[in-house]
């Protein structure tokens, strides 16, 4: 199928459903409306609430704010999951010790971490960032850990053959293959610093556009409920296309699923 | 004989510990010599340990009893006078052929500006001139192999360690990459131990065939001379009468070992 026709059909769902849900909240079907404004709003009056957020501008903050604090807790859980999975992966003594800790901690639900958080950091951003680090940390220190203990035996061997002394194996052999792995799971971590943002601000803030959504649904506003879901979506959709861009960038030597690059 | 010797085992025994503490004997007193520009074959049966004789001459495995020495010199740590070439894919899959090839000399600290133009001439002369910015997952079995060899002899190493190096590919490509090899070794004629399982191609480019016998504790049973002329070209030397006759008398010897070897792992594994 061609791209035009592809782009067409899911622009078709989208109209459609957008359509179906304007009519069954404003036209009666047997003296009835089945999706009844007051739960469902309707996508005019969502239309309405977002153009108003871009208008004022008073969204821009809120991204902003969202965004920040996404990208602080991607960073920081990266740097540190690398860090870590590094050290765990090369000093078995020391994961063996701590592998209890590790999955008592990575077992817990972040939600319950939020009030904690917030008592510790305060209700501004670091608070969020803290609930994303705590996501992103895990997901990338398991991924690293996993690609520094499966680099191939025969690769390292080769390594070594050729001279390569600790740092140089750690250079041209451990640190690719780590990164390869961690870089395997950018899109579930950068996704999870996002939730780890919202999340946090959905349960205490002054900004972002978790606080946004808690906010309309404070007053029962349905239709800023569905406005700051979709601008959210639209949000982690624009990051996940950056997120393929770096990829595409960085993993030019993996082979695609089909076998070529 | 006048040339120094580049290997040489001493009657090496190597030995593994096994996970219940049992102790499983890989090879039992291998003597093994291998003069300065010669080309020594090892073939023996599946599981002989004709690899992990490979090992102890590269100095990635420590014998347990024995010696084995290089110029001359007793082997401490790693073989750095030797080059190896794995039967497995062993090139760095987030290097392209290029960087793969020239990362042999940058290790040693050569500037990247010196090593890449150098890289290059060595991809052409194993026939990749025009694959330099390829992926390894980009390029075929046989030419990974090429990369590889390339990747080994930019660093000039003195002795050459081969483990089935063209054992996962097709016969054809086999063959080309055998003449390929002895066209590059013709050139400055290194020490190479080469081990295969395949008599044909050992006969075919070495100075001399070695027989392991099966495994486990399996010893060095037998040690051919090939005086067939050089250079040699892989596709016609098949076809001599010499080539025949040794072929012919080596088997003999190793097939009994073969049939040996293959009793002992299908025994193994019902043991299990």
């Amino acid at each position: 199928m061609s791209r035009v026709s592809l782009l067409a059909l899911q622009l078709l769902v989208a109209i459609v459903g957008i359509v179906l849900w304007q009519l069954l909240s404003t036209v009666p079907v047997f003296g009835k409306i089945l999706l009844p404004p007051f739960f469902f709003s309707n996508p005019v009056d969502v239309l309405d609430q977002i153009v108003k957020w871009f208008v004022s501008g008073v969204i821009w903050k809120h991204l902003g704010i969202t965004l920040m604090e996404s990208i602080l807790a991607f960073v920081i859980g990266s740097l540190g999951g690398v860090l870590i999975g590094f050290w765990f992966a090369r000093q078995p003594l020391v994961a063996a010790v701590f592998d209890p800790y590790v999955k008592m901690v990575n077992a817990l639900p972040r939600v319950v971490l939020a009030p904690i958080f917030a008592l510790w950091l305060g209700l501004g951003i670091w608070s969020k960032v803290a609930l994303g680090v705590t996501l992103v940390f895990f997901i990338v220190f398991f991924n690293v850990y996993q690609g520094v203990k499966e680099v191939s035996r025969t690769v390292l061997d080769n390594g070594r053959m050729l001279g390569m002394s600790e740092g140089q194996l750690m250079r041209h052999v451990y640190w690719p293959s780590a990164l390869s792995w961690m870089f395997s799971s950018l899109h579930t971590s950068v996704g999870f610093a996002v939730v780890g943002a919202v999340v946090g601000e959905y349960l205490g803030s002054a900004a972002g556009l978790g606080y946004l959504i808690q906010q309309a649904e404070g007053v029962f506003d349905v239709a800023g409920v569905f406005a700051g879901m979709f601008v959210l979506s639209a949000f982690v959709i624009l990051i996940d296309f950056g997120v393929t861009l770096v990829e595409r960038r960085l993993l030019v030597w993996r082979p695609t699923v089909d076998g070529r690059g | 004989m006048t040339t120094p010797t580049a290997v040489a085992l001493e009657d090496a025994k190597v030995a593994f510990r096994l996970g219940d503490g049992r102790v499983y004997t890989a090879v039992e007193k291998a003597h093994l010599t291998v003069a300065q520009g010669e080309f020594v074959a090892i073939v023996g049966p599946t599981g002989c340990g004709k690899s992990t004789l490979l090992n102890v001459a590269a100095g990635l495995l420590k014998p347990a009893a024995g010696s084995v020495r290089i110029f001359d010199r007793p082997l401490a740590g790693l073989n750095r006078d030797a080059g190896y070439l794995f039967q497995a894919d062993a090139l760095f899959p987030w290097k392209t052929a290029l960087d793969n090839v020239a990362i042999g000399l940058e290790i040693r600290g050569t500037a990247r500006a010196e090593a890449l133009p150098q890289a290059q001439k060595w991809l052409t002369s194993v026939g990749l001139g025009a694959f330099a910015g390829r992926y390894p997952h980009m390029l075929s079995g046989g030419q990974r192999k090429r990369v590889a060899l390339a990747q080994v002899l930019i660093r000039d190493p003195k002795i050459l360690l081969m483990d089935e190096p063209f054992g996962p590919l097709d016969a054809q490509t086999r063959q080309v990459m055998g003449n390929l090899l002895l066209d590059l070794w013709n050139a400055d004629r290194k020490a190479v131990l080469f081990v295969t399982h395949d008599l044909e191609e050992a006969i075919a480019l070495a100075d001399r065939v070695v027989i392991m016998s099966a495994g486990p504790s399996s010893r060095i049973i037998g040690d051919w001379r090939v005086t067939l002329p050089r250079p040699r070209d892989i596709f016609e030397v098949r076809l001599d009468k010499e080539f025949h006759a040794l072929h012919r008398e080596i088997w003999s010897v190793l097939k009994d070992e073969v049939m040996k070897g293959y009793a002992q792992s299908t025994h193994a594994a019902e043991a299990v």
